[in-house]
């Protein structure tokens, strides 16, 4: 019972914060309130007894959107919500979908016939997933190692204004690259 | 009572799917359309996580497909970003609708 | 897995105590190291600067500025000394602690990660350039010191073969510390310490040049609060190197807490004696030394760990 009641106060959290994101003028406020958002997840995950997932979910996100806040003041008007302002289309046709994909999902879930749970959980979750990805599921880790690899190189390849001839040289016969920002190794 | 946990849990995912979806498909600004799409992604994390805690304990699968939901929204967010400055150099463009042509 | 937590709300005071006395001792250390203005002119009581300056700080009155954004203020405020409180509540003390997970150090890992979004909401709050400009300042030191850091981490939950941090200094027994196979991964972690309090060579966020930065707008116990989360964060992450690295309580004929008292000042002299020798490190500098020299040092670090434990070395 507590652990019902527990869930569905920060499921109600993690949704009004997730509402928020969309309805507050201030980018800041967004970004965190996003963050707020899946604190929540993270917290819901760690009471469920995913200790190191619902960590990583804390981590992960807080990075992601302290990183998200740098690029929403970046490439948005009106950053702070000082003057108020609204930047959307077909309010009415999104709040239908949105409203029919959540009311479908609901409806699955309360008429679906869940089986009972097997067991208890393991006493080490966290020792389930790590002998998962390094065992069964290595080859998923595989694939994803080289699918972060593919967005770093792409990444950067994509944000970066500058190739390698600003860097090197029309020649490329530069021994030191031209940057405007000095590393702090010599080079 | 796991049951009805679970039930409760898969709901409150369900509403953060249809609320990051309505902010992906209303939002104008590139950025607000990446944060509804991460909100999506925060529903399926905490349904998969559900999935594990009251379904199959005993199997890592749902555990698994977590972390690969963080993984998504890692891509999405390097990705999203890159795309976003790029498409403003080019053309000082950080809406969608200004990059309608881009549709197929 | 309950016999590794306290269950008695007690132990969270008596913990959080701990942490503020650890915060305090590092910040006595520091100024006596600093060569704090010493009052009375005798020397010694550089020590108690800290304490003067605190008492200070709770009677002066708080500046505001024009249009703050009150609320994220706050939070940011708030979640300083609270963060750095959560990240003592994995400090291993006699085989327990006041939480214990089967991912303790991935817990102090978020609680210094969360750091992220207070330091820029510190900065964000009171809608001034210098604060803002330390906060992007902070996120770029963040980048350079975040994966070396995880990494670092990682190689101890390597050699423990666990993520529980009464599990990692119960690896350590008999005088097996860790320092001995990860020496990288000491020097990182205690680097990714200053870095996450923006302490020492990099206080840039908050550097003088900047008017104080992300700082320059707080006052009063607003600025005691970050300071004071400050100062505990890194005191909690000497008593962790000490945990992690140095074995916590293990050490022949002295009792158990008593070595872990002297490693912890150990740690904590090494981190002032050296951090308050070294210039500021600018975070475009750091970056490149932390991907290129730090991040593949770490790797190293951690697969070295990952042989001796195929090897059966640590137990």
């Amino acid at each position: 019972m507590t652990e019902l009641l527990v869930l569905a106060a920060l499921g109600g959290v993690a949704v009004c914060t997730g509402v928020l994101v969309f309805v507050v003028d201030s980018m800041a406020r967004a970004t965190f309130s996003l963050l707020a958002s899946f604190l929540a997840t993270g917290a819901a995950l760690l009471v469920m007894d995913l200790a190191y997932l619902g960590l990583l979910t804390i981590l992960m996100m807080t990075i992601e959107m302290a990183i998200m806040a740098v690029f929403m003041i970046m490439l948005m008007m009106n950053p702070a919500g000082l003057v108020p302002m609204t930047m959307v289309h077909n309010t009415t046709g999104s709040a239908v979908v949105g409203a029919a994909a959540f009311v479908l999902l609901t409806v699955g879930v309360w008429t679906t016939d869940w089986p009972d749970r097997p067991g208890p959980p393991p006493d080490d979750a966290t020792a389930q997933v790590g002998e998962a990805v390094m065992g069964d599921y290595m080859l998923v880790m595989i694939l994803v190692g080289v699918v972060l690899l593919a967005t770093m190189v792409a990444g950067i390849a994509l944000a970066t204004h500058r190739g390698r001839y600003d860097r090197f040289g029309p020649d490329l016969d530069r021994r030191a690259p031209d940057d405007p920002v000095r590393g702090g190794l010599p080079r | 009572m796991t049951e009805l946990t679970l039930q409760v849990v898969l709901t409150v995912a369900a509403a953060l799917v249809g609320t990051g979806l309505f902010g992906a498909l209303s939002q104008q600004s590139i950025v607000m359309v990446m944060m509804g799409l991460e909100l999506v992604v925060n529903g399926v994390l905490l349904a998969a996580g559900a999935a594990w805690a009251f379904l199959t304990p005993q199997l890592p699968g749902a555990q698994v497909l977590v972390l690969m939901a963080t993984v998504v929204m890692a891509v999405e967010m390097a990705m999203g970003f890159a795309v976003a400055l790029a498409i403003y150099r080019a053309r000082q463009v950080d809406t969608v609708d200004a990059a309608e042509d881009l549709a197929g | 897995m309950t016999e590794t937590t306290w269950t008695s709300p007690w132990a969270g005071l008596a913990v959080a105590g701990v942490a503020v006395l650890l915060g305090l001792v590092l910040a006595s250390l520091d100024a006596l190291v600093r060569g704090a203005p010493a009052p009375g002119g005798r020397p010694v009581l550089r020590a108690v600067t800290p304490l003067r300056a605190g008492a200070r700080l709770l009677l002066e009155r708080r500046r505001t500025t024009l249009a703050p954004d009150r609320l994220l203020r706050t939070v940011a405020l708030v979640a300083t000394p609270v963060l750095a409180l959560l990240s003592a509540a994995v400090l291993p003390f006699g085989g327990r602690s006041v939480v214990s997970t089967s991912a303790d150090l991935v817990w102090f890992n978020a609680a210094e990660a969360l750091l992220w979004a207070a330091v820029w909401l510190l900065g964000w709050g009171p809608n001034a350039v210098h604060p803002l400009v330390g906060a992007y300042r902070f996120l770029a030191q963040g980048l350079a010191y975040e994966l070396p850091l995880m990494f670092a981490i990682i190689t101890v939950g390597v050699g423990a073969g666990s993520l529980r941090a009464t599990d990692v200094v119960a690896a350590q027994a008999d005088g097996n510390w860790f320092l001995w196979t990860m020496p990288v991964a000491f020097v990182v972690f205690l680097l990714g310490a200053a870095a996450f309090a923006f302490w020492g060579p990099f206080r840039a966020p908050a550097g003088a040049d900047l008017a104080g930065g992300v700082l320059a707008e707080v006052s009063g116990v607003d600025r005691l609060l970050v300071q004071v989360g400050r100062a505990v964060f890194l005191g909690v992450a000497a008593a962790t190197a000490a945990a992690w690295f140095l074995g916590g309580q293990d050490g022949p004929v002295l009792p158990g807490p008593v070595w872990y008292a002297l490693k912890t000042l150990a740690v904590m002299a090494l981190l002032v004696g050296v951090g308050r020798r070294w210039p500021v490190v600018r975070p475009e500098r750091f970056a490149d030394v932390a991907w290129v020299v730090l991040l593949p040092a770490t790797i190293l670090q951690s697969a070295v760990a990952a042989v001796l434990v195929l090897g059966g070395f640590y137990r």
